[in-house]
């Protein structure tokens, strides 16, 4: 195995940001833009899910709720007081963790499976809270009219569509380099020890309800940010896809097909099942093809705990050590 | 502030019919995550089974909703217990049962509500019965059939229940599981044996839960995550497998739902459930009677 | 000369169940305690309230004169007191090196400062490791390890955090003569480096060899407190053991 610093992980994660970007403006086909955007955001919600589901152990079915919420912040500032989508991003963030902190706070002194439960509960509450929030347009949805283009200083215009893809394409990579950072420091430590065993992790020192909450705050907030751009993107938000079952299903399935222990098995997964299910709802009705992420997950976690990265590390110590 | 008595009176007896029906509902969870810990998310996903089953025998046939269930109590049970062997097989005995055991049991909610609706759709559906329409009334309370059946239907359910699992060997044997598996082992019962059966119960009670759910209001395959946070706010608020604290925490939700929906709107009752859910947490994680 | 641990009057009840009832106890630096009594009398359960796995009712626990009560478990470790678990309790995912690297992490670096580089940490993993006999295993998963390393990495944990006082909880239970041999002169070793030492034991052998000081736990009250020898004929002692 080769060890590559945090440093020159970075900035080897920029550089194949970079080539992406370069490559796609290329390209430069809408809807090449649309399909990868969302293949993109997939990676910020399977990789913030993983960093308390597959580092801590602790299950959130709510990664809907804490992308909605990011999303209608978004609504809120645009109808309240617009500011740049970077700025509506840190919004989210800020949103999301919080809700995730106080969620956690609530929870996690109880047995963990508290925690999970209250989070699956959070997502039909905030949906609820929406429908009757006629400020971000109530069951009837919020329409938010994307411009064409956009106008960088020096009188530069781009596609705005392109400008999503950046924005978006620059949290899939932050959120990579958070994640693979955090599995190497200190802190990383702290959530395999809790994964593991929480009470010999108290025995050596870990203090572990502070370390879970940092988890369930930096967790929350990436889902936050995936959902900050989506009002844009989207045009027209509406509560049932804010919340859309797809979200929770997919940042769950994404790491445990993909393989939870590391950063690789979240980007392996999403970048697998969301061109799968951008090709299969073309092809297929988008119904079925959430019956096969269902069964895919029920599958992985029977049959192969450690997800596909799992099955090659194996693969490749048999191959190693015949 | 003026309180229109006769429409307090009315949702407090509404309240009071639903809280029954929720205890019918939250009665297997009550088995399977207040008694065995398995953290069994899936259940209202296999209520709603429950629900279209009946359905189907109604339209089709002609069926009334709740000998449906009645008859498909055995199946219901069965398809219980396979699922406990497999979660036994794949995760309680590799010791992984916390995250991917709660993944699998999302799984299974998801396939089950998505495959729902790839056979009948996403439209509401509902029952036909003589007891739906007519209501009876006592001075100004209104006592609609629709939801005085389903409420004296969920009694006899709880009731038989409650009787199981006090009365019978079976049932205290669950009951023991619960504390001590250890002791069970010295007496020759298997632990695992006896999950089984209890599981299979757990999920038995869905048959008739979905019937009756679907004779209170119609039903589309989504509905069920609704009761997510209903039947665990309930749960944890009884106190975790207990059976009389399980009924009186339903009544409670009900009532305050009902009273929730009558003056403020329907569209608020599903964020009641979560409300009390967290209080519980934050202040009651033991229940109402725990100490 | 204050004691290093000063348990006064502590009581903790499971629902109706009296677990501990107004326990009184103090351990000198520096001294060896060996802690007895038959199954279920509550020994577990005090080591548990003095660590703050749970928190007990009455009462309070000092530690260097300082209350330890509200404590969380971590907070304690943190002031110097270290457990082993009565069943091994490995972090499974992780090496053994790994292992005992998160007590160095979380404590010694909270209590000392971050004074250590990369390479300091592994060789202080090392060194641990050595102390136990476990070296050679260093890049081993735990689950390859045998009943005896098990309970041997379970105490290199402990010591790990650089405790004041180590309580080592059965750490002998299920082991053959030679084995117990090795962990007895393991924690002798580390008595003779500093470390106060409780030992929570079964085995009579063991403990009467050990131990300085004898205390006697009976359904969750003190019986006994004094040298072995006095302690092992002391009538109530015996008849708890034997009567039963």
């Amino acid at each position: 195995m080769i060890v590559v610093n945090t440093g020159k992980f970075s900035l080897i994660t920029i550089a194949v940001g970079a080539v992406v970007m370069a490559f796609s403006h290329w390209v430069n086909v809408d809807y090449l833009y649309f399909a990868s955007y969302t293949i993109l955001q997939f990676i910020v919600l399977a990789t913030a899910w993983n960093i308390l589901g597959g580092y801590c152990g602790y299950v959130n079915f709510g990664s809907a709720a804490f992308f909605a919420m990011g999303a209608y912040s978004s609504v809120f500032m645009h109808k309240f007081f617009p500011v740049p989508i970077p700025v509506l991003i840190v919004i989210g963030a800020l949103v999301s963790g919080i809700a995730g902190l106080g969620m956690g706070y609530l929870t996690l002194r109880l047995r963990g499976s508290f925690f999970a439960i209250a989070t699956l509960a959070l997502a039909v509450v905030l949906q609820t809270l929406v429908v009757n929030w006629d400020f971000v347009g109530g069951s009837r949805g919020a329409y938010i009219i994307r411009p064409e283009t956009l106008e960088l200083p020096g009188g530069i215009e781009i596609n705005y569509i392109e400008y999503l893809f950046f924005l978006m394409l620059s949290l899939a990579v932050f959120a990579i380099i958070t994640a693979r950072t955090i599995e190497r420091s200190q802190l990383g430590f702290g959530f395999a020890t809790i994964r593991d065993d929480e009470m010999a992790a108290e025995a050596s020192g870990v203090p572990t309800l502070r370390v879970k909450l940092i988890a369930t705050t930096i967790s929350g907030a990436f889902m936050g940010m995936a959902g900050a751009p989506f009002p844009y993107y989207i045009g027209y938000l509406q509560p049932s896809s804010a919340f859309g079952l797809e979200y929770a299903v997919n940042s769950i399935a994404m790491p445990m097909i993909g393989g939870t222990t590391s950063w690789i098995g979240p980007l392996v997964g999403a970048i697998l099942l969301g061109s799968a299910q951008q090709y299969a709802t073309v092809t297929i009705s988008s119904a079925v093809n959430l019956l096969i992420v269902g069964l895919m997950l029920v599958g992985f976690v029977i049959i192969a705990p450690n997800g596909i990265v799992g099955l090659v590390q194996e693969r490749l110590r048999k191959w190693r050590q015949p | 502030m003026e309180i229109s008595w006769d429409l307090f009176l009315n949702a407090i007896a509404a309240g009071l019919l639903l809280g029954a029906f929720y205890a019918a509902v939250t009665a297997g969870i009550s088995i399977s995550f207040g008694m065995l810990d398995i953290v069994n998310i899936a259940h209202p996903a296999f209520v709603i089974l429950g629900s279209y089953i009946a359905y189907f025998f109604n339209i089709n046939f002609g069926v009334d909703p709740i000998l449906v269930s009645i008859i498909a109590l055995p199946v219901f049970y069965l398809l219980g217990a396979s699922v406990y062997q497999v979660y036994y097989l794949s995760f309680e005995k590799r010791g992984q049962d916390s995250l991917r055991g709660l993944a699998f049991f999302f799984g299974l909610l998801f396939v089950t509500e998505v495959g729902l609706i790839l056979v009948f759709g996403v439209d509401y559906r509902y029952v036909e019965a003589a007891y739906i329409g007519p209501s009876v009334h006592i001075g100004i309370v209104d006592f609609p059939l629709r939801m005085l059946v389903p409420c004296l239907a969920a009694l006899a359910l709880f009731g038989a229940l409650q009787l199981f699992v006090t009365r019978t060997f079976m049932g205290r044997a669950i009951m023991a599981v619960s504390q001590d598996q250890l002791a069970l082992q010295l007496m020759a019962v298997d632990p695992i044996k006896i999950k089984r059966i209890a599981f299979g119960v757990s999920i038995a009670t869905c048959a008739v839960a979905g019937a009756l759910l679907i004779i209170i209001q119609p039903v589309e395959p989504s509905v069920g995550r609704e009761y997510i946070g209903r039947i665990f706010a309930i749960c944890v608020l009884g106190g975790l497998g207990s059976m009389p604290g399980t009924l009186i925490a339903a009544v409670l939700l009900g009532v305050v739902e009902s009273l929730t929906a009558t003056f403020y709107g329907p569209s608020w009752a599903p964020a009641v459930s979560f409300g009390f859910l967290l209080l519980t947490l934050a202040f009651r994680p033991a229940g109402l009677f725990g100490r | 000369m204050t004691a290093l641990l000063h348990v006064d009057n502590i009581s903790k009840r499971f629902g109706g169940f009296v677990a501990l009832d107004g326990i009184d106890l103090e351990v000198q630096p520096g001294e060896r305690l060996g802690l007895i009594g038959p199954n279920g009398s509550g020994k577990s359960t005090l080591v548990n309230c003095i660590c703050g796995t749970l928190q007990n009712e009455n009462g309070s626990v000092q530690f260097e004169g300082q209350p330890l009560d509200g404590l969380a478990a971590h907070q304690r470790t943190h002031r110097g007191l270290a457990r082993s678990f009565q069943l091994p309790r490995p972090f499974h995912s992780m090496n053994l090196v790994d292992n005992l690297r998160v007590p160095l992490l979380y404590t010694v670096h909270s209590r000392l400062g971050p004074l250590r580089s990369a390479g300091d940490l592994d060789s202080r993993c090392l060194e641990l490791l050595e102390m136990v006999g476990l070296a050679a295993k260093a890049k081993q998963m735990p689950r390859d390890l045998t009943q005896v390393e098990m309970r041997k990495l379970e105490l290199a944990r402990a010591v790990g955090a650089e405790p004041k006082l180590l309580i080592a909880d059965e750490s002998m239970a299920g082991l053959s003569h030679s084995e117990i041999d090795d962990i007895l002169k393991l924690l002798m070793r580390l008595n003779e480096r500093g470390i106060t030492i409780i030992m929570i034991e079964h085995i009579m052998s063991a403990v009467m060899s050990f131990s300085q000081r004898l205390a006697v736990l009976v359904s969750g009250k003190k019986v006994a407190d004094g040298k072995p020898e006095d302690v092992v004929r002391d009538p109530e002692v015996v008849r708890a053991y034997l009567g039963q």
